[in-house]
C-alpha cells in the first residue's frame, strides 16, 4: 500500500461566501464541532509521520479560523509544505504577514470572474473581488507564490482569457481553471451552471491558446469538464492511493466528496491515528485496489490508469457506487450522462447560506 | 522546447523560487520536488543539478563542476542542463 503524499485539511465549514458551486456537503460541520488547535497540531504530526508531503489548509474559509496562524506553524514545523486555499474575504493584510511569518509556502485565491459584478454576484459577496485583488497584492509583495483558481460555468466561461489576464495581473505564477463538479451543494444548481456544448469546446480551445500566448508567464493548469469526457477523470489519483482528507469535525475521508456515499464508515482522528485509519478504516478499504470493481470496469484494459472513475459521481447517477463512473462511454448508464449536458436552465442560484460564520458576523475581525 | 525561449546565460545564479524544494522522502522514492499544489519526482540527473541552483553558483561553474564530478564532455552537459533549467523555468520551478 501507498502512502499519501497529500491532506487536504478541512479547518472549518464557516465561509462569508455563498458560492453556489460549493461541492462541500449539504450538512455542514458546526463550528462546536471543529477540531481544538492542538488536535490539527497532531494530525500533522502524525501525517508528517506517514509520509505526507503536502498540506492544503481549506475549508469553507480557513480565514474564518482565529487559530489559522497557529495551525499553519504547527504544519510547517513538521516539515510538511504548506498550502492556503482561500477566497481572501477574512484574510486580513496583518494576518497573512503572520503566515508567512509562520512559513506558509503557497497561497491559492479563488476568484469568481473578471468583471466585478458579476463576481461578486456569483459569489453572493458584495464587494468580494476587491478585498481579492487587495490581499492578492499583499501575497506577491510578500513574495509567497500565488495560484489563482477560478471556477468557470456558464455564466463566466466565455471569459477564460480575461480571467487568465487579471491573474497574470495580480502577479499569480500559476492559474487553475476549473470547470465546476457537481458534488454537494453544486448539484442543486446544476441547471443553471452546466455549460452549453458550444461554451465547453470552445473553452478547450481558448485554454491552449492562452497556454501558448502565456507560456513562460503563467502556468495553466486545466481541469476538463467531466460530463463531456470519453473517459472518467482518476479521482483523487484512486481511492486511498494519494490523498486524504480531513473534515472541520476530523472524520477522514479519502474524498472530499466522500460522505455523499451512504454506508460507508469514516472514522475520526480524535478516536484513530492518521496511520491506522489509512491502512485500516473501512472507508478506505472500501474502493482501495480493484477487487470491489464490476464490469465495465473489472475488465477493463484502463481499470489501473482512471480506477473506474469517481465512486461518488457513479453513486450521485447510477445509485450504485461500485458501478462503472457513468461519465465513461463504456458505462450502461452514460446515456443519463449525456442527456445531463443539455439541461441548462436560467434559473436563479441557489446560495449557500452560512449564518454562523463569524467572517462576516465579527464584522472587526475583517473590516 | 521551443526555440523563442532564450538561452540560458552562463552567469546566471539559477536557484528555486520560494514555494518551491528539493526534499528527500524514501516512501516516495527519493528526491521530490515540492511545488505549488503539484508534486514531482525528480530523477538522479535533475537531482544534481537542482541541488546545485543555491543561487549562489553560476550556471558556469555549476557546469564546470557537474563535468568534473562525472568525467564527461563540459558542452554536452551545458547543452543539458540549459535546457533542464530553461525547462522548469517555465514551469515557474526555478528563477533564472
Amino acid at each position: 500500500m501507498h502512502g499519501p503524499v497529500g491532506m487536504l485539511a478541512e479547518l472549518t465549514h464557516r465561509c462569508p461566501l455563498g458560492c453556489p458551486y460549493c461541492s462541500n456537503p449539504l450538512a455542514l460541520d458546526p463550528r462546536a464541532s471543529e477540531l481544538d488547535t492542538q488536535t490539527w497540531a497532531r494530525v500533522f504530526r502524525e501525517a508528517a509521520a506517514l509520509n505526507v508531503l503536502q498540506v492544503h489548509l481549506s475549508g469553507g474559509e480557513p480565514g474564518a479560523r482565529r487559530d489559522l496562524v497557529e495551525i499553519t506553524a504547527a504544519a510547517h514545523s513538521c516539515g510538511l509544505y504548506t498550502n492556503l486555499i482561500t477566497s481572501a474575504v477574512g484574510i486580513t493584510p496583518a494576518t497573512l504577514a503572520r503566515l508567512a511569518d509562520a512559513g506558509l509556502d503557497h497561497v491559492q485565491i479563488s476568484i469568481q470572474d473578471s468583471e466585478p459584478v458579476s463576481a461578486d454576484h456569483i459569489a453572493g459577496y458584495q464587494g468580494a473581488f476587491a478585498r481579492k485583488k487587495e490581499l492578492a497584492a499583499e501575497v506577491v509583495r510578500l513574495k509567497i507564490p500565488l495560484t489563482v483558481n477560478v471556477v468557470v460555468h456558464r455564466a463566466n466561461v466565455d471569459r477564460i482569457g480575461a480571467m487568465v489576464e487579471l491573474a497574470i495581473r495580480y502577479g499569480a505564477s500559476r492559474v487553475e481553471i476549473a470547470h465546476v463538479q457537481y458534488y454537494g451543494w453544486a448539484v442543486r444548481n446544476r441547471d443553471a451552471l452546466l455549460p452549453t456544448a458550444e461554451q465547453r469546446a470552445r473553452a478547450i480551445q481558448v485554454v491552449e491558446e492562452l497556454r501558448t500566448r502565456h507560456r513562460g508567464a503563467i502556468v495553466i493548469d486545466a481541469v476538463t469538464p467531466d460530463y463531456y469526457s470519453r473517459f472518467p477523470k482518476p479521482c483523487v489519483g484512486g481511492w486511498g492511493k494519494r490523498s486524504l482528507n480531513v473534515t472541520p469535525a476530523g472524520k477522514v475521508l479519502p474524498c472530499h466528496a466522500a460522505e455523499s456515499i451512504p454506508g460507508l464508515e469514516f472514522w475520526s482522528v480524535r478516536d484513530h491515528s492518521l496511520a491506522d485509519i489509512w491502512a485500516n478504516s473501512p472507508a478506505f478499504n472500501a474502493f482501495r485496489g480493484t477487487a470491489w470493481m464490476r464490469e465495465p470496469c473489472r475488465s477493463c484494459a484502463r481499470r489501473d490508469i482512471d480506477f473506474g472513475g469517481c465512486r461518488c459521481q457513479a453513486f450521485a447517477i447510477t445509485g450504485d457506487a461500485r458501478a462503472a463512473d457513468p461519465v465513461c462511454h463504456l458505462s450502461p448508464h452514460h446515456d443519463e450522462v449525456v442527456a445531463l449536458r443539455t439541461r441548462q436552465r436560467d434559473v436563479p442560484y441557489s446560495y449557500r447560506v452560512n449564518a454562523k460564520s463569524t467572517v462576516r458576523g465579527a464584522g472587526g475581525h475583517t473590516q | 522546447m521551443s526555440d523563442s525561449t532564450p538561452a540560458v546565460s552562463l552567469e546566471s545564479r539559477p536557484r528555486l523560487p520560494r514555494g518551491v524544494r528539493l526534499v528527500h522522502n524514501e516512501a516516495h522514492g527519493g528526491w521530490v520536488l515540492l511545488a505549488p499544489e503539484r508534486i514531482f519526482k525528480a530523477d538522479p540527473t535533475a537531482t544534481e543539478v537542482l541541488k546545485r541552483c543555491t543561487g549562489e553558483a553560476t550556471l558556469d561553474s555549476i557546469v564546470n563542476d557537474l563535468a568534473t564530478s562525472y568525467a564527461a564532455p563540459r558542452e554536452r552537459i551545458l547543452a543539458d542542463v540549459s535546457g533542464l533549467l530553461r525547462g522548469l523555468a517555465e514551469k515557474k520551478l526555478l528563477e533564472l
